[in-house]
């Protein structure tokens, strides 16, 4: 198996947020890289994703289905910034 | 607003490749797109398992007509269904517009090289079709890595759009077309160098395809001296 990029969180992401958030950038916790959200590697990790730095591989954030509802974990992101 | 579900009918499928096909989808309400976004596909069994995917869109636009293009991942739970069983009248949910990262706009005048590796071209394709539709006169050129001629999505409708605005460039990875010039095999960072927009002219660039392929691209073209945030890619995995 083989990562993603931000781009397929898209959709999922549609579910909480108004804005369309692969343009959002998002700071991270252990890098400080600053870069938008579809460049992040993504993991497919059934049944959600891992989302990591693409400068570090830190995790910036986990989004895991619980039946018909996403819980985001954004453990690894210190600012988010939409639009 | 995306977040929503539609319910569309197909229209129309078409044979692209030998595992893939386009499918064009009726979808009342569907706000229209820009060129490089994408949709997520939802199917349901009919024990309620839901499996969800993304798949670019091939056009751009405000039709309520949205084209797709599948390749089959033979293992896959979502395409062997979209490539082989869908057919006309059958109903498909369909979530999108999506992203808004991945997408070329016709006010966007700077020269263009897309780069795109098998079913990776089909948002490459839009940019295309979007570049013709609004008469915008940027350079665009394509460079289209495929494993033989026959596995070419959309090579009549590139070759149709050849002109002075736009040109494509075919890498063969395993068969070439009867002449060619070039043996088969992979894209290689010369060949990528010499096909490629010169950055000195400071094109946008878009790559597209499975991520192995995607990644060496991006690699050697920030080694090539293109900006990194010149570059933007999308991954379909593989």
């Amino acid at each position: 198996m083989t990562h993603l990029d931000g781009n397929v969180l898209a959709g999922p992401l549609s579910e909480l947020f108004r804005d369309d958030m692969t343009t959002a950038t998002g700071r991270c916790a252990h890098c400080g890289d600053v870069s938008v959200l579809a460049e992040a590697v993504v993991w497919d990790a059934a049944p959600g994703w891992c989302v990591r730095c693409h400068v570090c591989g830190d995790v910036l954030m986990t989004l895991v289905w619980s039946g018909e509802k996403l819980r985001v974990d954004l453990r690894g992101v210190t600012a988010l910034e939409i639009g | 607003m995306v977040g929503k579900w539609l319910v569309g009918t197909v229209a129309t499928v078409q044979t692209q490749t030998p595992s893939g096909r386009s499918i064009v989808v009726s979808l009342p309400g569907w706000p229209g797109n820009i060129a490089g976004q994408h949709v997520d596909v939802r199917l349901t069994a009919p024990d309620g398992y839901q499996a969800v995917r993304s798949y670019s869109i091939a056009s751009a636009g405000p039709s309520e007509m949205v084209e797709l293009a599948v390749d089959k991942i033979p293992t896959g739970e979502v395409s062997p269904y979209l490539v082989d069983d869908l057919q006309p009248g059958d109903m498909l949910e369909l979530r999108g517009p999506l992203g808004g990262w991945f997408v070329w706009k016709p006010e966007q005048t700077g020269p263009v090289q897309l780069i795109g590796g098998g079913s990776g071209i089909v948002p490459l394709v839009a940019m295309v079709r979007s570049h013709a539709a609004s008469g915008s006169s940027a350079p665009f050129k394509l460079l289209y890595s495929v494993r033989s001629p026959g596995d070419a999505f959309y090579r009549d409708e590139l070759a149709d759009s050849e002109g002075a605005d736009f040109s494509t460039t075919y890498v063969y990875t395993r068969a070439t077309p009867e002449g060619w010039s070039v043996a088969p095999g992979r894209l290689t960072k010369d060949v990528l160098a010499a096909s490629v927009i010169p950055a000195s002219e400071n094109p946008a660039i878009f790559v597209c395809g499975p991520t192995a392929f995607v990644e060496a691209v991006a690699t050697w073209l920030v080694e090539l001296g293109y900006p990194a945030e010149t570059i933007k890619t999308e991954r379909f995995g593989g």
